[in-house]
This record gives structure tokens, C-alpha cells and sequence, in this order.
């Protein structure tokens, strides 16, 4: 049925060819609609589709806080940004190239938010021209003539009446039109859409199916018919397989393959979506999700989990983040393994709860009170959003910590493709040691050198002990000694010291040396190397370097430094500005890893940061380091 | 003892348990008089006569003077934070179904500070046995007031007298949907102390316990009353509830047959406030248990954790 489908498709396009096509090497697509009427899941497949095709892909998702914000309103503007490749994409760019919005208004939070590029083609629902309530029409039009007069080019497009052509309500498949529209535009095989539409239903009858199908056949001829501009951005299908998810999928996909099986949770944003495909399928690998009363039980829970033997993990976001502390300095004296991962959000308090923010490392490295040690790493591209939980895994158990991963809302939403990973026995756990603990053990019997200590997780004959998180000697006993207690801190403490000495140096990006060297960590990774790129092809001697582990942190980092004149820390997190008038140097608060990096390696690092809750771009960090250079 | 396991569990019910078996090194250092003593010991012999093996029996406390038990038992501890101990306990219940979990937790810890988790613990009904300890005071932060203290209670935090009147831990717990437990003990009638521990300990499911428990440090006199006189204690008797001994029964008198399937008469009894009802109020063995459900079911070998996570990845592959 389909390739009837099809061929007819094939045959309706009149023109198609007469159209001269352009091609192009990338461009910045955006979706925007009001929240409800689909623009998230087209971007999202047109994305899928550029893919398949062989496409480099990155998407940023626009999302707003409330489920059902206004209509036709600038705050409830939703939608998807999809930057498209002939080359492998690793970040969002900078402004977008095309715009396809509902109304006027999401158009206008868009251009008001600086996010797309001036004159660029928009393609804008026409209906609210000639809407019964005057004033909207009244609107729209003022609205669209400033816009021409700014020199966009806007082509109005029926998208409410064509689509009125085969489905009687259009607000639920006006989305498919417009992604059929996007295939005609960039040239996409039309049977690649028709086959997404089919997975994005997949669990819907064949009906839904084929009326969405016939939506996207309907937007794909309108567009060949009706539109002028043809583009083709050529794409090379890579020869591995490749796996197209979100950072979150890829979470969830990783704690799958982690060998971990029990993840507490409690529902919060940005993090939540990791939890709600884990829940539908971690029971494929033995896995439950339990969601806990609040975020508290939930990290307490997984506490549990761990000791009894079964390392867990606790997915949360900022304000979770905050509530789980105590229960984390309770693993952290216990020396029970465990993974938490904090998809860090704008902060602090409710913040901003579905935009980027890189504010939680200082919490990280440093949150629960007294001297709590846990491993620190940051994912910072969807691939790493995978890896990450095996590795944390296995640091957890190997070391008896707390591994804290962080990701943030920009790589939760965003979707990469990626080499597909391939399976290996070592990504999961051993089974839980019952074996009896030999005579005379003791259950904290620190190693002097590594701190490291044996485990008797319950029902391992002989090692009854009772855990507990007042400080305590080698056999778990609580103790008032000053000096026990000391040592005890020490041997906490040593363990990040061990693991450090297996840390690789992280690579240098661009040359060995130079002038200047950008120092980030987490999502900022692609747009901080193709800053570099750009201002390397201009000439000017800059490089970076991207940690991956923040606690403890690799050797070597001491020594590149050294190989630059200026060093400075890219991160999105607050830094005061110099030039303010109250600040100076006795009161300058620097963002996250500038403080780290100052601290540890007595360097005069400069930071460059910004909190606009979004991701940074590449040509803003470009521009910052052709200002630092000058 | 052996290093062996197969050898060890062969050797089961050969061995001989005592209730030493199940002392720790660690001497109790609770006030000399304080209730804490009772229930511990009413716990050794639980075990005792259960035959538990120490590991694989496990003990989870939070924060407060009932939370130092663990300590002073020869199985697995987990002496945790103030208020969690029974997210805690799910935690390790769910991840270990071949431990016997108990949870000893305060008015303190309970009541308040882990209220929130009390109330979704019951509602979990996942298998273990809890204990709290109400002594109606803060102690180990020395006199505060509790949820559970009596109204007008002069303590350090109320020097005038405690403003509202006790939450009721029996209503509440016998208030939150999907109870299948409920007893009180108290720590001055050490013969049903044990009875209905093992009560709790033989339900399959969560099994709450209150244990009015006397502070001589801070509440010295506060259940004098009903320690004095038998006849403001009301003892609940049933087949399916506490048996009294003959000897018990001549001096607890005031006694009722109530049927613990009786839930409507249990929340009567527990609502009692001159008489101290002692006994099971409320026992059903049918109320679904998380654990239960949430149990994952069959073997994961390698292969097929491995065949779920190719499945998986093959639905993102383009």
C-alpha cells in the first residue's frame, strides 16, 4: 500500500524538476507553533528523516514551562530548532536559516529572542489574515508588515485550508503537512517520511496512520507545487549504524545497558522523560522504576537498593538535586556505591525549570555537608549521555561512591545521531556477593595507600556489621576518637585521589599551544570546538580542552595551560562583569569551573559565561575570543 | 562457624540459636529503666526462636534513641538519617526479597520528620516489620517536644506546655489506604510485647507496631497511670489476634474480643484516648504488596539482558 502511495506521490508533484536546486552545506530549520499543535514532534521527525538520509542532525527543542500556555502568545511558544549537515553537527549553530511558524506571535518570540538570522525565509500560517475576531487579524497583519518592512522574506502559506482539504479538524495534523512541506524543500525521500509517520504511530490504528500519511504526501505536493525555493544540503550515509535519540533516551538507554536495575525517581523537569521510557522498558533487562513519594525517599530508596547490593541510581534535575543531599552524604560516609544524575536546569529555586543552565557543579563537587567526596563527571554530547552510566557504574563499584553525573536540558532534548553502541559483557554488574567474609574481616578495612575497602553487603555470612552513617572505625563502630575520625576522613577522602591516578590527561582540541585556551565541560563541548574551528580557519592560535571528569579532575591540565597566554573557562553559569561598577577584584563571583580551576591551579583564568537559558552559541564564543585576541 | 554456604545452610537446623546468637558486642547504652531495653530483648527472642540467620536478617533505623538498636544486634544494620529509614528499607527490600527487613524507628522520626514516607510505607505494604518506639519525646536531643507528646507537656522547646493535642500514629496508619497492619504493644508487658512483634514479624506484608515506650529520663511518670492500673490498659483478644496467657488474663481483666478483619472497630479502638488498647487492631493478609507486584519475574541471564538492550537500540536505528 505504501508504495502505491508512493508512486501517486511521485507522479503529483507538478514542476518538481523545473526548480532550480540549491545546495547547500547546512541549514538552521525552525518549527514554532503554539504548545499543543505538533511543532516539537515535526522538527523532531524532520530531523529523524535528514538523518536516515545520511544528514548530520542536531535539534534544540523550544519548549515552554506550562502544558497549556495561552494560544497565540509569546511565552507559550513551542517548537523545535533543527540544524541539518552535509558534516556531523554538534550543536544548535547560531540563527536559523528558515522559520515555518503557526501564528505570528511564536514567530515573534523568536525573532525577539535574537534566534534567527535578519531576512531569512518564513513561512507563516495565513488563515489569522482573515480570522472573525478583528483585532487578531488586525494583529497578524501589523505583525507581518513590520516584519517585511524589517526585510524577512515571509511567504504566507494556507496551512489551515489545505490541510482542511482532507482531515476535518487541522489542528491535530497541520504538523505532518508541514513536514511533508520540508521533505519537498530539502529534497528528502518522501518514502523516509511516510515510514517516520508510520513509527511516530506506531502503537495508533492504521487509519491515524494513513490520514497522517496522506497530510505529509498533501504538505510535500502543495510545497512542490507552490514554492519557489528547492534546497538539497548533500549527505553522506555513514557505513556504521547510527542511532538517532535525545540525550535522556540516551540516558535511559545507558542505564539499560549499565547493568544497573533499580532507578528511584520522583517526576521533575527536565529529567523526567529519562525515567518514562526507562519505566516502559527496563523490565526488559529485569529493571524496575520506582516512583518515590518525593525526591528524598527516592535518593534514600536508592540508597538502599545499593547497600543491599544492587547499584542504583536516582535520576533528578536542580531542585531534586537540592533535596537528595543528605541521603547522598549518608552513601558517601557509608561508602555505598550509587549513581546520581542531575539534569541540571536554570536555578536557583523553581528557576527556570525546561531551559539550559550549567549552575549545579560547585553543588556537585561540593553539596551535603562536612567533607563529603563523590565522583563528579559531566556528559557533554549524546553519545556521552550513554557511556556515562556504564562508566558511573562501574566507578561507583569500584571505588564505593557516589558518582554524580551531570547532564543539563539542552542535551536532554536534544536529538544526534550516533554510532550505535555495541553491546559488551562488561557494561553489566556482577552478581551480588554472597560469599562469607573471611575471619576476622573488617567491613571498612581501609587501605592505607588507596582508602579503598572490601564491601559485605548483606547476607554475606560473617560480615554482619550495622552501617551507619555517624563516623565510625574500621569495624563500623561508632567512635569519638579524634583520631579514628580523622583517619576515617582521610580514607573518604583518598578514594578520589586513587581514581584520579587512573584519569587519562584530557586532549588538547586545535593545536598544543598558543594564545588562548577555552577550558568547558558538559553541553557546551560543540559549540566551544566549532568557535574554535571558525576562528583557527581565521588564523588566530586558539585551542580547547573539555573535562569530562570534574572530580577529581585529570592531571595535566596545569601543563597546557601553561602552553597558552590566556586561559578561559566557557561555561553557562553566572560570572560578574568586571566592567560593572561595584565589581571588582575583591568581590568578583566567577562561574562554576573558573572557581575550581582558580583554586586548584593558582592561575589568573578568566571566565566568559552566560545564564540567558539557552544553549550557547558558536559565533558568540567565536566573537569572545576574536574580542580576547585583539 | 564455617566458611562455607552450602555447608552452613546444611548445618541449619542442626544449630543451635540462642538468644546470645544475636547480641552484638556493643552494649546497649540506653538510660538504665528506658523501654528500649524491653523491646530489644523481646526482639532477641524473636530471632532466637525463629531461627533468622544474622545475615540474613536485617535491621534499619533512622535517628533517635530507638534507632540505636541496630547496633545491638548481631545481623545486618543500617543506622541511617533522621526520617528515612523506611524509604531506606523499601530499598533494600526491593532489591534483596531474601532478607528479613525490620525498621526501628521513634515518635521522632516517624511521626514527624519522616511522616511523608510513613504514610506511603503503609501504603506500599512492601514486606517488612516496623517497630516505633513512641515514648512521646524527643530524647536523644534531650526533651523536646514530639507529635506524639500529650498536650500541655512542658519541654524545652514548649517551656509553657505543648500547644495542640498528639497526632494518633494507630488512626493515622489505620487512615491511609491499603493498610493490612496494625498492632500496639507496650514496653511494661513483655509477654505481649513478643506476641505481637512475632505477629508483626509472621504478617505478610507491612506491619506497623507501636510501642508505648517510658522515657525514666525525660517522661519519668508519663504512663504511670496505665503502668499502675491494669484496668485502664484494654487488651485485644482474638484467635486471629493475641492470645493471653491464664496468668496475664487475672490481671488484665478489661479485655475485648476483637477480630482484626474488623477495620471499622479498630479505628474505634485505636481512637480511644483514657484507655490504652493493646493487641493487633487491624490485620489483612490480602492487601496487595508493591514488592509483590513490582517483583521482576524469571531469570536474566546475560543474554537475555543483552537481546532487551539490541531490541531497544534497534527501535532508534536508522
Amino acid at each position: 500500500m505504501l508504495e502505491t502511495a508512493a508512486d501517486s506521490a511521485e507522479k503529483k508533484a507538478p514542476g518538481k524538476s523545473a526548480k532550480p536546486i540549491v545546495k547547500l552545506a547546512e541549514h538552521i530549520v525552525e518549527i514554532v507553533s503554539d504548545s499543543g499543535e505538533g511543532a516539537q514532534r515535526c522538527g523532531q521527525s524532520f530531523a529523524t528523516i535528514a538523518a536516515r538520509s545520511g544528514n548530520g542532525i542536531w535539534t534544540v527543542e523550544i519548549i515552554p514551562a506550562e502544558i497549556q500556555p495561552p494560544a497565540r502568545s509569546i511565552e507559550g511558544t513551542s517548537g523545535n530548532r533543527i540544524r541539518v549537515s552535509s558534516n556531523t553537527v554538534t550543536n544548535g549553530g547560531d540563527e536559523a536559516d528558515l522559520v515555518i511558524a503557526f501564528n505570528e506571535q511564536v514567530l515573534l518570540s523568536r525573532i525577539n529572542a535574537n534566534e534567527i538570522k535578519p531576512g531569512c525565509i518564513i513561512l507563516l500560517e495565513d488563515k489569522w489574515a482573515t480570522h472573525p475576531d478583528a483585532n487578531i487579524a488586525a494583529v497578524y497583519t501589523e505583525t507581518r508588515d513590520r516584519l517585511l518592512g524589517d526585510g524577512y522574506n515571509i511567504l504566507e502559506i494556507p496551512m489551515e485550508v489545505e490541510c482542511l482539504k482532507h482531515v476535518p479538524d487541522a489542528k491535530r495534523g497541520k504538523n505532518m503537512f508541514v513536514l511533508g512541506m520540508l521533505c519537498s524543500i530539502y529534497s528528502l525521500d518522501l518514502e523516509l517520511g511516510r515510514q517516520q509517520v508510520a513509527r511516530i504511530f506506531a502503537k495508533k490504528s492504521d487509519a491515524i496512520i494513513k490520514a497522517n500519511q496522506i497530510l505529509l504526501e498533501a504538505g510535500h505536493d502543495w510545497a512542490a507545487a507552490n514554492l519557489e525555493i528547492k534546497y538539497q544540503i548533500p549527505a553522506v550515509k555513514k557505513s556504521d549504524p547510527q542511532i538517532v535519540v535525545n540525550g535522556n533516551t540516551a540516558l535511559s538507554l545507558g542505564v539499560l545497558a549499565s547493568g544497573m536495575q533499580i532507578c528511584a525517581m520522583y517526576p521533575i523537569t527536565p529529567a523526567t522523560s529519562a525515567s518514562h521510557y526507562l519505566s516502559d522498558v527496563f523490565n526488559k533487562v529485569g529493571g524496575l522504576v520506582h516512583q518515590a513519594e518525593d525526591e528524598i525517599a527516592a535518593c534514600a530508596f536508592a540508597v538502599g537498593a545499593s547497600y543491599a547490593g544492587k547499584c542504583a541510581v536516582t535520576i533528578t534535575s536542580g531542585p531534586g538535586y537540592s533535596l537528595k543531599q543528605e541521603a547522598i552524604g549518608l552513601a558517601v560516609m557509608g561508602e555505598i556505591p550509587m549513581v546520581v544524575v542531575n539534569v541540571q536546569r536554570g536555578g536557583p529555586s523553581t528557576g527556570q525549570p525546561t531551559k539550559v543552565e550549567q549552575g549545579d557543579l560547585l553543588t556537585a563537587c561540593f553539596g551535603s555537608h562536612g567533607d563529603a567526596p563523590k565522583v563528579v563527571m559531566a556528559a557533554a554530547n549524546i553519545e556521552d549521555c550513554f557511556y556515562s552510566m556504564i562508566t558511573a557504574r562501574q566507578l561507583a563499584e569500584t571505588f564505593n561512591m557516589v558518582v554524580v553525573v551531570l547532564t543539563d536540558a539542552n542535551l536532554a532534548t536534544a536529538q544526534q545521531p550516533i554510532p550505535r553502541p555495541e553491546f559488551s559483557e562488561e557494561w553489566l554488574a556482577p552478581p551480588v556477593d554472597q560469599s562469607a567474609v573471611p575471619k576476622d574481616a573488617k567491613p571498612y578495612d581501609w587501605d592505607p595507600k588507596t582508602g579503598l575497602a572490601p564491601r559485605f553487603v548483606p547476607g554475606r555470612p560473617d560480615g554482619m556489621h550495622t552501617l551507619t552513617g555517624l563516623a565510625h572505625d574500621q569495624n563500623s563502630k561508632v567512635i569519638y576518637d579524634p583520631e579514628i575520625n580523622e583517619q576515617a576522613i582521610e580514607k573518604r577522602s583518598l578514594k578520589l585521589a586513587a581514581l584520579q591516578k587512573t584519569l587519562k590527561p584530557p586532549p588538547v582540541f586545535g593545536g598544543d599551544q598558543g594564545d588562548l585556551l577555552i577550558i568547558g565541560w558538559g553541553s557546551t563541548k560543540g559549540a566551544i570546538e566549532e568557535a574554535i574551528e571558525r576562528v583557527r580557519a581565521d588564523g588566530l592560535k586558539a585551542s580547547s580542552v573539555h573535562l569530562q571528569f570534574l572530580q577529581p579532575m585529570a592531571s595535566g591540565l596545569k601543563e597546557i595551560m601553561g602552553r597558552f597566554d590566556k586561559v578561559v573557562i566557557v561555561e553557562n553559569s553566572w560570572s560578574d562583569d568586571l566592567e560593572h561598577e561595584i565589581i571588582d577584584e575583591n568581590n568578583q563571583r566567577f562561574s562554576n569551573l573558573a572557581w575550581l580551576i582558580r583554586g586548584r591551579y593558582l592561575v589568573d583564568a578568566d571566565c566568559w559565561s552566560e545564564v540567558k537559558g539557552r544553549p550557547s552559541k558558536p559565533g558568540a564564543i567565536e566573537r569572545m575570543i576574536h574580542d580576547r585576541l585583539q | 562457624m564455617t566458611n562455607n554456604v552450602a555447608e552452613r545452610l546444611l548445618g541449619y537446623d542442626d544449630e543451635v540459636f540462642g538468644v546470645e546468637h544475636y547480641q552484638s558486642d556493643v552494649l546497649p547504652r540506653w538510660c538504665s529503666g528506658c523501654g528500649d531495653n524491653a523491646i530489644l530483648t523481646a526482639i532477641q527472642r524473636l530471632c532466637r526462636d525463629e531461627k533468622l540467620l544474622p545475615e540474613k536478617t536485617m535491621f534499619v533505623s533512622g535517628i533517635g534513641c530507638s534507632s540505636r538498636l541496630p547496633h545491638y544486634m548481631n545481623a545486618y544494620g543500617f543506622h541511617g538519617i533522621h526520617g528515612r529509614s523506611l524509604p531506606v528499607a523499601e530499598g533494600i527490600k526491593m532489591a534483596r526479597p531474601d532478607l528479613n527487613v525490620f525498621v526501628t524507628t521513634g515518635d521522632g522520626d516517624c511521626c514527624s520528620i519522616g511522616a511523608g514516607h510513613w504514610i506511603h510505607a503503609i501504603r506500599y505494604n512492601i514486606d517488612m516489620t516496623v517497630l516505633m518506639h513512641d515514648n512521646g519525646i524527643y530524647g536523644l536531643t534531650k526533651k523536646q517536644v514530639s507529635p506524639t507528646s500529650p498536650q500541655g507537656l512542658k519541654t524545652n522547646t514548649t517551656p509553657r506546655g505543648s500547644y495542640l493535642p498528639p497526632l494518633n500514629p494507630l488512626s493515622t496508619t489505620l487512615g491511609v489506604a491499603n493498610v493490612s497492619f496494625v498492632a500496639q504493644a507496650v514496653d511494661w508487658i513483655p509477654e505481649t510485647l513478643y506476641d505481637i512483634i512475632s505477629a508483626a514479624f509472621h504478617h505478610n506484608g507491612f506491619s506497623f507496631v507501636r510501642i508505648l515506650q517510658r522515657c525514666p529520663e525525660f517522661m519519668p511518670d508519663m504512663f504511670d497511670p496505665w503502668v499502675q492500673d491494669p484496668q485502664q490498659m484494654l487488651l485485644l483478644e482474638h484467635v486471629n489476634g493475641l492470645h493471653l496467657s491464664p496468668e496475664l488474663g487475672k490481671v488484665y481483666t478489661n479485655q475485648e474480643a476483637h477480630d482484626p478483619a474488623d477495620i471499622n472497630r479498630a479505628r474505634e479502638i485505636a481512637s480511644l484516648t483514657e484507655i490504652i488498647p493493646v493487641g493487633v487492631l487491624y490485620r489483612n493478609e490480602e492487601i496487595p504488596r508493591y514488592d509483590d507486584i513490582r517483583r521482576p519475574r524469571g531469570v536474566y541471564t546475560n543474554e537475555k539482558i543483552r537481546a532487551g538492550i539490541e531490541e531497544e537500540l534497534d527501535k532508534y536505528t536508522i
